[in-house]
């Protein structure tokens, strides 16, 4: 028998360019990254300014649970009266800003739009090593699923300053105001968010292997993963609207508007 | 009678190669599949492309179109701009044997690493009874037609071939997440998902789910869900203590040794 000649060793199409694609593939990457950075100026800003946050019965959620001693005067717990130096909202922000870096969903948006690992399928990324999310500091994305407790406390919280602005400037209940409504739908997006976070779905029943033996689980599962289908809708959605409820206390405690009563 | 297109096809053996422009008839309702056939049939008689089934269901014929990843029986050539050129590559990630075929053999050895189905031995045969709710996420990932586009764009191997050894890609982490995910199975593939098939080189970008012809899901409802079960088997210090305390041993299930990537 004679031995059969040896394969050429074979190597991939050398092909040069970065990539064939000829739609416009940068667009996404683009708009994403400038929807972030935008969101990013504004936080910084909102959180350092330390000020018209609060008009009762409203506050910031930027700035709730309002911890600090400097509090504007019936606020908040004033449970930290040594963390002066700092706003309220940068002693809590780390809750919240955790949550939203560690989400899956945020974190395919900034890998492609700022990372550009890739900046879109089949576009080759401009890195020369990558190790993914196998080592320090990305490998800390793993704690995803502790943020998402801390978030559903911040809901909690967020709920009660929805519950409590059904009340007028005088603190009688029963009274509700344009404020009001923009504060139930920043917690009822809150909410839709978090509950449709991948941790979320994991931990109410996709951890089983058994969904026929686990019924009621089973059920929550099948409404989380229903809901986790638009988690990146509720991402954006979510973090636009709590922007958008701090100006518009802003606007309100400021004088620059007024607010709209209901009853 | 058809129109003409230009068609701008890889020709090479082994890597080297290059663009070869060909000016070829197309008619209504073709697919780009039609027109390489009239391109071999008529000008280009030794040109390679792989297929069998025409109806995108066999898997064999996955090239880049246009730079995107896609079975070509399945593109219609009604999506394309009748003025440009269109051109045709072959799958980046893998060797190429010649023109558009390449060599997916990578592919075989990953699946082949896989622990596979381990039932309870202590259950009969036949014995095991399970619902149609404990078996509807695995039906999502056997629609799988092994066409390895989602092997081909991940950027994890297609940048970096050098990640080739240390990962098993989309198409085997989805196989990993299948078996865990299944009712009847008692081995435990998580620390080796991580440890050997490289799960946490994956930053869900989710271009695998973006090229999946079957369009599964594979992001989200495989890898997630077993970067979650890797999370508690590995990072989770509350998991870990509550099994030293419960002193629940840990049964890792090694990787079928053998293989050369
Ligand atoms: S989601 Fe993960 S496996 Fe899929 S293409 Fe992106 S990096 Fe690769
Ligand atoms: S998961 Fe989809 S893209 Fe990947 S090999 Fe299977 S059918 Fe192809
Ligand atoms: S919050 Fe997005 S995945 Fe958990
Ligand atoms: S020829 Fe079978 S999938 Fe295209």
């Amino acid at each position: 028998m004679t031995q059969a000649p040896q394969a050429p060793a074979r190597t991939r199409a050398q092909i040069a360019a970065r990539t064939l694609r000829r739609d416009a593939w940068w667009r996404q990457p683009a708009i994403n990254a400038a929807g972030l950075l935008a969101i990013v100026v504004y936080l910084t800003w909102a959180s350092l300014v330390n000020g018209d946050y609060f008009w009762k019965p409203y506050i910031s959620p930027l700035y709730s649970p309002c911890l600090t001693s400097n509090c504007a005067p019936g606020a908040g717990f004033h449970w930290v009266p040594w963390l002066t130096a700092l706003t309220p909202a940068i002693l809590i922000i780390g809750g919240p800003l955790g949550f939203r870096f560690t989400c899956y969903y945020y974190r395919k948006a900034y890998y492609r739009a700022f990372w550009r690992s890739p900046a879109a399928c089949a576009v080759r990324e401009p890195h020369a090593r990558y190790s993914g999310e196998t080592r320090l500091p990305l490998i800390l994305q793993n704690v995803h699923r502790y943020f998402f407790y801390i978030a559903l406390a911040f809901n909690v919280i967020l709920t009660i300053d929805a519950v409590v602005a059904f009340r007028n400037h005088a603190g009688q209940w029963g009274h509700m105001g344009l404020g009001t409504l923009v504060l139930v739908i920043n917690a009822a997006l809150l909410w839709l968010y978090s509950v449709s976070c991948h941790a979320c779905r994991h931990a109410v029943g996709g951890r089983l292997k058994h969904f026929s033996r686990h019924p009621l689980r089973y059920r929550a599962w099948s409404l989380v993963s229903r809901l986790n289908a638009y988690h990146m809708q509720f991402a954006w959605v979510s973090l636009f609207w709590v922007l958008f409820t701090d100006l518009y206390i802003r606007l309100v405690a400021s004088g620059a508007i007024t607010d709209p009563r209901f009853f | 009678m058809g129109t003409k297109v230009r068609m701008r096809v890889w020709r090479g053996d082994g890597g080297a190669g290059g663009l070869v422009d060909y000016e070829v008839e197309v008619n209504e309702g073709e697919v780009v599949l039609d027109v390489l056939h009239r391109l071999q049939a008529t000008q280009a008689g030794d040109l390679a492309v792989r297929w069998n089934c025409k109806a995108g269901k066999c898997g064999s014929c996955s090239m880049e179109i246009n730079g995107r990843p896609r079975l070509a029986c399945m593109t219609r050539m009604s999506l394309f701009d009748p003025a440009d050129a269109i051109t045709i590559t072959p799958m980046r990630t893998f060797p190429v044997i010649r023109d558009l075929v390449t060599d997916v053999s990578f592919n075989y050895e990953k699946a082949r690493q896989i622990p596979s189905f381990t039932p309870d031995p202590s259950v009969g045969l036949g014995e095991f009874r399970m619902q149609q709710v404990d078996v509807e996420r695995s039906q999502e990932f056997r629609k799988c037609i092994e066409c390895f586009l989602c092997q081909n764009v991940c950027h994890v191997i297609r940048d970096h071939p050098e990640n080739m050894p240390a990962y098993a890609g989309p198409r085997f982490l989805m196989r990993i997440a299948e078996l865990e995910m299944h009712p009847a199975d008692t081995a435990d593939r998580r620390a080796i998902a991580q440890d050997e098939f490289g799960l946490g080189l994956c930053n869900i970008t989710k271009c695998c789910t973006e090229v999946c012809p079957e369009g599964i899901h594979i992001t989200d409802n495989a890898l997630i869900p077993m970067k979650e079960r890797v999370m508690s088997r590995k990072y989770d210090p509350v998991v870990w203590l509550g099994g030293k305390i419960a002193r629940r041993p840990r049964r890792d299930t090694p990787k079928v040794p053998g293989g050369r990537a």
